[in-house]
């Protein structure tokens, strides 16, 4: 497994002309960044207080420009895995349309662009929550975690945990019970979300040495602690209903979505044969995406609904 | 690298160079409207 810890040699890509602008969107993934300016969104539009609608908007700009550069440095480092794998292949830099230097100079001017603009033109807390989100997601994620240990994706979940954390931090300027609440349920819901994922591409991360817990532990003890972790993510969800972050209906949302997702994830668990568990790892991976999207569009729909009214 | 590759790179970086332009216009225009807002009122508050 040592030899895809190598460095990315820049003697394996194609004739670089130079990148085009698309290439340069690619780099920020898209859509990793589209979840992330939804959470924050929700974090920004759940917090007490007033913020002026402009510097709500700069902030949710920010961390969504601070999403995508991390983006960009995470395909920077990890290029050479990329070319690996099926699902990454086609980035940008294996392709050879960006080299390694643009996407890491490009990944650090968003970087510390992002983090200035927050801290400067909304409050520090938020710009310093952000910079400990890109720092982790690159460095304890990418760099420590992601080649070494199949726990990869659990503390390195946290980084996608932070976006609403920061927007929380935008608007009240600090942290609290209910950032933290938003923040341990993205957190939890991370590992069964990839772990489902990784088994269906366990292929592709076991031909780039990726550790991921199916290639590691096999399919049997991943779909445990998926199960395990959708045990513990089901009843968390429910705790903004508890706190008062979420209403009635963030309640009954939250349990209904919540007892289909342990659903999937015992369907799963008990799933026999190949082909079956691939369906239903299928299955979970694209309920769980839709399952975190409920949660955070309730508790949006409720704040919104109740600031009408009231 | 033939005519049309030289002319594609051109193009491309020529793109590049009016997206560096937009984003950089963009970000001018965020720090005043973030200053404006920050100021408030306080704007025409100044000794004459």
């Amino acid at each position: 497994m040592t030899d895809t810890i190598a460095p990315y040699v820049r003697d394996g890509l194609t004739e670089v002309e130079g990148g085009s602008v698309g290439d340069f969107v690619a780099l920020m993934k898209p859509r990793v960044m589209s979840l992330v300016i939804f959470t924050a969104l929700v974090g920004i539009v759940v917090a007490p207080g007033p913020l002026h609608p402009a510097l709500a908007a700069i902030a949710l700009l920010a961390i969504a420009v601070g999403a995508g550069a991390s983006g960009a440095l995470n395909m920077w480092y990890d290029a050479d895995i990329d070319a690996r794998m099926q699902r990454t292949a086609s980035r940008p830099i294996p392709k050879g349309r960006v080299t390694p230097e643009e996407a890491f100079s490009f990944g650090m001017v968003l970087s510390v662009g992002s983090v200035l603009t927050l801290g400067v033109l909304v409050n520090w807390v938020a710009g310093a929550l952000l910079a400990l989100t890109i720092a982790f997601y690159v460095v304890v994620y990418t760099m420590w975690l992601k080649r070494r240990t199949p726990q990869n994706i659990v503390i390195g979940g946290a980084a996608g945990a932070f976006p609403p954390m920061i927007g929380w931090a935008a608007v009240t300027g600090g942290v609290s019970l209910e950032s933290i609440v938003m923040f341990a349920i993205i957190f939890m819901w991370t590992p069964p979300h990839f772990w489902a994922l990784a088994l269906f591409r366990s292929g592709d991360y076991a031909r780039a040495g990726v550790p991921m817990l199916p290639v590691v532990a096999g399919e049997r003890e991943t779909r445990r602690q998926i199960v395990i972790y959708s045990a513990l993510l089901v009843p968390l969800a429910v705790v903004p209903a508890v706190i008062g972050l979420g209403g009635i209906t963030y309640g009954i949302a939250s349990t209904v979505l919540g007892a289909m997702f342990l659903a999937l994830a015992l369907r799963l668990w008990r799933a026999e044969g190949e082909a079956e568990q691939i369906r239903v790892a299928k299955r979970l991976f694209a309920f769980s995406i839709l399952y975190l999207f409920g949660l955070f569009a309730v508790l949006l729909v409720e704040r919104v609904a109740a600031g009408l009214t009231g | 690298m033939g005519e049309h590759e030289d002319r594609e790179a051109q193009r491309r970086k020529r793109m590049r160079s009016i997206a560096i332009a937009l984003a950089l216009g963009a970000m001018v225009l965020l720090f005043y409207i973030a200053t404006l807002v920050r100021l408030g009122g306080n704007v025409l508050n100044r000794p004459m």
